[in-house]
């Protein structure tokens, strides 16, 4: 497939994988945070971890939108697809995710009406031929999916659709990855940079890792080679004593990133004081939320939501996993209590969480021994 | 297969409703299967949860299954409800070992279907039966109240002749047998969702929808160097070897480059996230055969019109056990594991 192959080339890997060895500054170890999911995925999915030399660590981020989304959200969420007369729309990952009471797909069999949409688009359509009923958007995601929210809410605005509305639940990149860098228990020599995220906000929010952290960021794209690319180009940082801001990505990620998109979400978003994630706790000026001009397509104006914050169940380590600090393997209850047919967590549930990933595609891996500084 | 003995462990199922997740064809649904339907009707006929059952009446070995067939919509480019039932049915009796013989069919309609859909449907279902060489020996037709029967829904039930070449079941794979795949995987799975027309995605992608009986008596010459057969459905090619695997605690290596993806799925797979590895087929095989007779097998697929992209996938090796491993075309590998729920377009 055209644009597809030329980027899984085993041939070119090969080459690859030899010059990182090369390139290993003697004698370190590494540990590289792969920020996004959707790269974690591709790392297992290809066993791109098998390919890389002694002392260099993949970490697994926090970067998985349907994993951050924390006990009490999900609680919210069930409540407002329990609403009368609500059709609840989402994407289709979130609905296995558990509730303190359950998951949307139980809140579906007890009766809700929960549908699984492709985009928040399709969400808005389903008001304009359902007038009757009131549809809710269960809109997640850091900086890839919130434009697409923004742009919904700016379409149902123009169309005056008054039976929609959307339940915020959009993230920012940046404030997370300041609080795993500045959280004492993990030492994180580089980053790898999230590919999707930066085409929208474009590589300069990363600046501060590189300046304040003195930490080279690579942003890197999915595919394969993207990967193992990125990892080469963070090495060389590291061995020449480098940090800074480099674009693996560029042939989706600009710089600026994509105005319009930002334009889209600044006109219809603001800043949340504060936003609880799951593992990494109440962040200030973390969590987007739709601004006054919006309040009518607001689902947490329109509707009693509870609110409240659930702590995640005793046994889970997702916190952990989220932050890096512990490998999936490493849960206490990995593979026997959570799988991915009856997950206790949301990184198991998640097609880009670490769990879920590490349960389809790595089982046959011997455990690695962490990197402990 | 009559003599796939699965460990019965004690299944917990602790699901109070069913949700879409136990008719995906992965893991829910065999635990439900398992701790709801075997709790209560174990039988030595049904214990093995075969394809078929094989049942023995005076000397002779009948294999002997049924089907319910859901489809939205009920119309897709390469097939519909009607051809996909019998088809199904036919594969389910093909791959025991058997020759179908004759089928039953019980629609459930829904008030208000036109007739003219109905009559298209079961005009592709006797297409399907000539094709098939069966007959349609038996049925029964109900109808429901508007809004109760998702249009129309169509049960069957079959019997087939097992043929005395083969003994088949998963307890027959060696260590060093070869799987092979009749053809391209991923079509009907893929031309099913884009018939639903929610994904605005342009590709012309036909179901494979066939009878595949005569992909499975072309092998039957080999014997008892043919060791398991499966139509891969429901949960794709990934399901199906997990399947095996877990039953003859071997482990089946897959070589990601010699996997017969075409290139339209490949690339609706590609889109939306999802692997083509666990797409549905209606008219797919999956052959293991005895390393020695493996090319042999291979030219006896190509042989036929169906067969023409048969490719030898993988091997079976001892280690590690109840395992699917992938080599990937990328140097590195990766476990295959059972569909877990339904397969997701991914979020970003």
């Amino acid at each position: 497939m055209r644009y597809i192959d030329e980027f899984r080339s085993g041939e070119i890997a090969r080459a690859l994988t030899s010059e990182l060895a090369d390139a290993m500054p003697p004698g370190r170890e590494l540990a590289l945070m792969e920020v996004c999911g959707g790269h974690t995925h591709a790392i297992y999915k290809h066993g791109i971890d098998e390919l890389l030399p002694p002392g260099l660590e993949l970490v697994h981020g926090p970067g998985c939108p349907v994993c951050v989304i924390p006990v009490g959200r999900v609680d919210d969420a069930v409540s407002l697809a329990l609403e009368p007369n609500v059709i609840f729309t989402t994407f289709g990952d979130m609905m296995r995710v558990p509730g303190s009471k359950g998951s949307l797909l139980d809140a579906r069999s007890r009766g809700a009406d929960v549908r699984m949409v492709y985009s928040p688009l399709d969400a808005l359509e389903l008001a304009r031929a359902n007038p009757e009923r009131e549809v809710v958007f269960f809109a997640i995601g850091f900086e890839t999916t919130t434009p697409s929210t923004a742009i919904t809410l700016l379409q149902a605005r123009a169309q005056g659709v008054q039976n929609f509305t959307v339940f915020c639940n959009h993230v920012t990149i940046a404030p997370p990855l300041k609080a795993i860098l500045d959280a004492p228990e993990l030492r994180l020599d580089g980053l790898i940079a999230p590919g999707h995220v930066s085409a929208v906000i474009g590589s300069r929010p990363y600046d501060f890792i590189a300046s304040e952290y003195a930490r080279p960021v690579v942003v890197a794209g999915f595919e394969p080679l993207d990967i193992l690319q990125s990892v080469l180009m963070l090495v060389r940082q590291l061995a020449a004593g480098r940090a800074e801001v480099e674009n693996q990505y560029t042939r989706v990620v600009r710089e600026q990133g994509n105005p319009r998109a930002l334009e889209a979400i600044e006109q219809t978003m603001e800043l949340r004081d504060s936003f609880e994630w799951r593992g990494l706790g109440s962040i200030p000026k973390s969590g987007l939320r739709l601004r006054e001009e919006f309040a009518d397509w607001d689902a947490e104006r329109r509707y009693e939501v509870p609110g409240i914050s659930v702590p995640d169940h005793k046994a889970c380590q997702c916190g952990q996993v989220l932050r890096g600090l512990v490998k999936p393997w490493e849960c206490k209850v990995f593979g026997t209590a959570c799988t991915p047919e009856r997950p206790i967590g949301t990184c198991m549930v998640s097609s880009e969480g670490a769990c879920a990933a590490y349960y389809h595609y790595g089982r046959n891996r011997p455990k690695r021994v962490k990197i402990q500084t | 297969m009559s003599n796939e003995r699965r460990p019965r462990r004690k299944s917990r199922f602790h699901d109070e409703r069913i949700t879409l997740v136990h008719g995906a064809g992965g893991k829910a649904s065999r635990n439900l299967v398992e701790a709801v339907f075997l709790e209560e009707l174990a039988n030595p006929l049904l214990d093995p949860l075969g394809d078929s059952a094989l049942i023995e009446v005076g000397g002779t070995k009948l294999a002997f299954t049924t089907d319910a067939h859901v489809v939205q919509p009920l119309f897709f480019s390469g097939g519909d409800i009607g051809s996909l039932a019998v088809n199904g049915t036919v594969n389910d009796i093909a791959v025991a070992g058997a020759r179908p013989i004759a089928l039953s069919a019980a629609f459930v309609l829904e008030e208000g279907l036109p007739v003219a859909d109905l009559r298209r449907v079961v005009a592709s279902m006797a297409e399907a039966a000539r094709q098939a060489g069966v007959v349609i020996a038996a049925g029964d037709t109900k109808v429901v109240e508007r809004g109760r029967g998702d249009g129309l829904t169509v049960t069957t039930a079959a019997i087939g002749l097992v043929d005395d070449r083969v003994e088949l079941g998963a307890e027959k794979v060696r260590a060093g047998d070869k799987v092979l795949v009749s053809g391209s995987l991923g079509d009907h799975g893929m031309a099913v969702m884009i018939a639903r027309g929610n994904l605005e995605l342009e590709v012309e992608i036909s179901s494979d929808s066939a009878s595949v009986f005569p992909l499975a008596e072309s092998l039957f010459a080999l014997g008892a160097d043919l060791r398991w057969l499966r139509d891969p459905t429901r949960g794709g090619l990934a399901t199906t070897l997990n399947e095996l695997t877990e039953a003859s605690g071997l482990c089946a290596v897959l070589e990601e480059k010699a996997l017969p993806v075409h290139e339209q799925v490949a690339a609706a797979c590609e889109i939306l996230g999802l692997d083509p590895l666990y797409v549905a087929n209606e008219g797919k095989l999956i052959a293991v055969v005895a390393a020695d007779r493996a090319e042999e097998a291979l030219a006896l697929l190509r042989a036929q019109p169906l067969g023409a992209e048969a490719v030898i996938v993988g091997e079976i090796e001892p280690e590690p056990a109840g395992l699917v491993l992938l080599q990937t075309a990328f140097g590195g590998s990766r476990v295959v594991d059972m569909l877990t729920g339904d397969p997701l377009p991914r979020i970003c």
